[in-house]
């Protein structure tokens, strides 16, 4: 989509535009959870939205801590008049991205499917096309959009080798489901949404977590592992069981019973924030969405489409300059990196500088949803015994898990998120 | 539900050829055998000689196991156009 998105803000510019797709039709090659906030969208894209395949409008936040027998669920119900300030819908992409592929083929954008690039065609150090298959394609300006794994950016010499650490594994199940089924799970009026993400036991000490989206006529649910974490954690065990176990809890099952799963995927998330990013610009060539890095784990807020988009627009924008100036030298394209660093995205992803290393922090899955749970749980409980007071059941709880020295040093760790 | 079910749900084309090669020798050395555990499609088994191999069809194309792969034995490149996984949902 960041490909597309650069490819629409250049439609009416009088170059040619070609765009190399990979898979059979724009979207299927691609994966997301998830869902697109719009607010940010907006100003770089005003007009495209009117008939936009969205799934779902979210009007329900839901974060559930989960522990080993139990789970916690903190619910965010917007009122009808403040969910239009700032939407957020669920999208799915093979229906995404073949739409807006159709939008920008119709600007007259030349969109070429089952055509992965195989290489740069270099002079010197500069960048004059591309070479897929066959054929050799020369360009005043390519533009990397060829996702997370981005082989162009690796040849271009604008990154080393990508790192464990820095990446994430997001698997799901789209699981079909009638649309008034999802509805009334969720409590949700006609057409609403619903974004639930989990944290905690379910991911076994492994840094990541849980999420079901809400679409149209299907729920996705899958997990996020990083692959370091993935790596390193004991016991060891099959990642794809994850999942598996996950979709075996009461919070799960019920939420799914009698849906029948229609598709397995799996896409790889960068988890490394600005330290992820590679340089985004070279002779002849700038670097979008996924393949530039740019994404972000914010913790209980999880960003890349819009980034995406926006980068595009960005790329298109100085691709366009540079075309003015008849001048696509590095130091005429550094003009993206400027712009990149003026809008939300890097000022997002510098205020989120020290996430990772949050995110590491091994006690933020595995201790604190449980501790939190468990207290939780101690409150609502009734039993034989006569009831503890509800003010020494929480002091008693606090005291045990959360006055003490690592939990100090956790909190001043986490104050920089 | 299996995992090889799960795979028969994707609408997939598989190539002749496959598009992830290991190298035996880095293989032959690693311990720890990461691909083993983070393949989502769980794609990689030992034979019974005790060699790793990995089964191309049926790849989601994530390329999560040439990022574990630590020791650089993943050899991985996107499937030639037309053929690897469609996406119908994404």
């Amino acid at each position: 989509m960041a490909g597309l998105s650069c490819a629409y803000e250049l439609a009416d510019s009088g170059m040619t535009i070609l765009v190399l797709e990979r898979g059979d039709f724009s979207g299927s090659k691609n994966v997301t959870g998830g869902r697109l906030y719009l607010a940010p969208l907006r100003g770089y894209l005003p007009d495209l939205w009117k008939d936009a395949p969205f799934e779902r409008r979210v009007t329900k936040e839901l974060l559930t801590l989960v522990g080993d027998t139990h789970s916690a669920t903190l619910e965010l119900q917007s009122s009808p008049s403040h969910q239009q300030v700032s939407p957020s819908y669920t999208v799915l992409r093979a229906k995404f991205d073949r739409w807006l592929a159709d939008i920008v083929s119709e600007k007259g954008v030349f969109v070429i499917p089952q055509k992965p690039v195989d290489d740069l065609i270099k002079e010197g150090d500069k960048v004059i096309g591309v070479r897929a298959g066959q054929e050799e394609l020369g360009a005043d300006c390519v533009v990397a959009a060829d996702g997370i794994l981005s082989f162009m950016v690796g040849k271009a010499g604008l990154r080393k080798a990508l790192e464990p650490r820095h990446l994430a594994l997001g698997f799901k199940e789209v699981i079909a489901l009638p649309s008034e089924t999802i509805e009334d799970r969720f409590r949700l009026g006609e057409g609403e949404g619903a974004a639930q993400l989990f944290v905690g036991s379910l991911t076994k000490g492994r840094m990541g977590g849980g999420f079901v989206y809400t679409n149209k006529e299907s729920l996705s649910v899958g997990m996020v592992v990083g692959i370091h974490s993935l790596n390193q954690t004991e016991p060891r065990e099959e990642v794809y069981k994850l999942l598996d176990q996950f979709k075996e809890r009461p919070e799960i099952k019920n939420l799914i019973r009698g849906g029948e799963t229609v598709e397995y995927s799996a896409h790889l998330i960068t988890e490394g924030g600005i330290h992820g990013k590679p340089k985004c610009y070279t002779d002849g060539m700038l670097v979008v969405g996924d393949a530039a890095g740019l994404g972000l784990n914010m913790l209980v807020t999880v960003r890349g489409m819009e980034y995406a988009m926006v980068s595009g627009v960005l790329a298109g924008r100085t691709i366009k300059r540079a075309k003015e100036q008849n001048d696509f030298s590095a130091a005429s394209l550094a003009y993206y990196e400027k712009l990149l660093s003026e809008s939300f995205i890097l000022k997002e992803m510098m205020t989120y500088q020290h996430t990772l290393s949050i995110l590491e922090n091994e006690r933020l899955i595995s201790k604190y949803p449980q501790a939190i749970v468990d207290l939780f749980e101690k409150v609502m409980t009734v039993d034989q015994r006569p009831k503890a007071s509800l003010y020494q059941t929480l002091c008693q709880g606090l005291k045990k898990e959360f006055f003490n020295l690592q939990t100090l040093k956790d909190w001043i760790q986490f104050r920089k998120l | 539900m299996k995992i090889t079910e799960k795979l028969a749900l994707n609408a997939m084309k598989n190539d002749k050829s496959s598009h992830i090669e290991l190298d035996p020798r880095i293989c032959a050395t690693c311990r720890e055998r990461y691909c083993l555990y983070a393949c989502p499609a769980n794609l990689y088994s030992l034979n019974e000689k005790g060699e790793m191999v990995v089964e191309f069809a049926g790849c989601l194309e994530c390329g999560t196991c040439m990022i574990a792969c630590i020791y650089g034995s993943v050899r991985w490149k996107y499937p030639e156009g037309g053929f690897g996984v469609q996406y119908r949902f994404g």
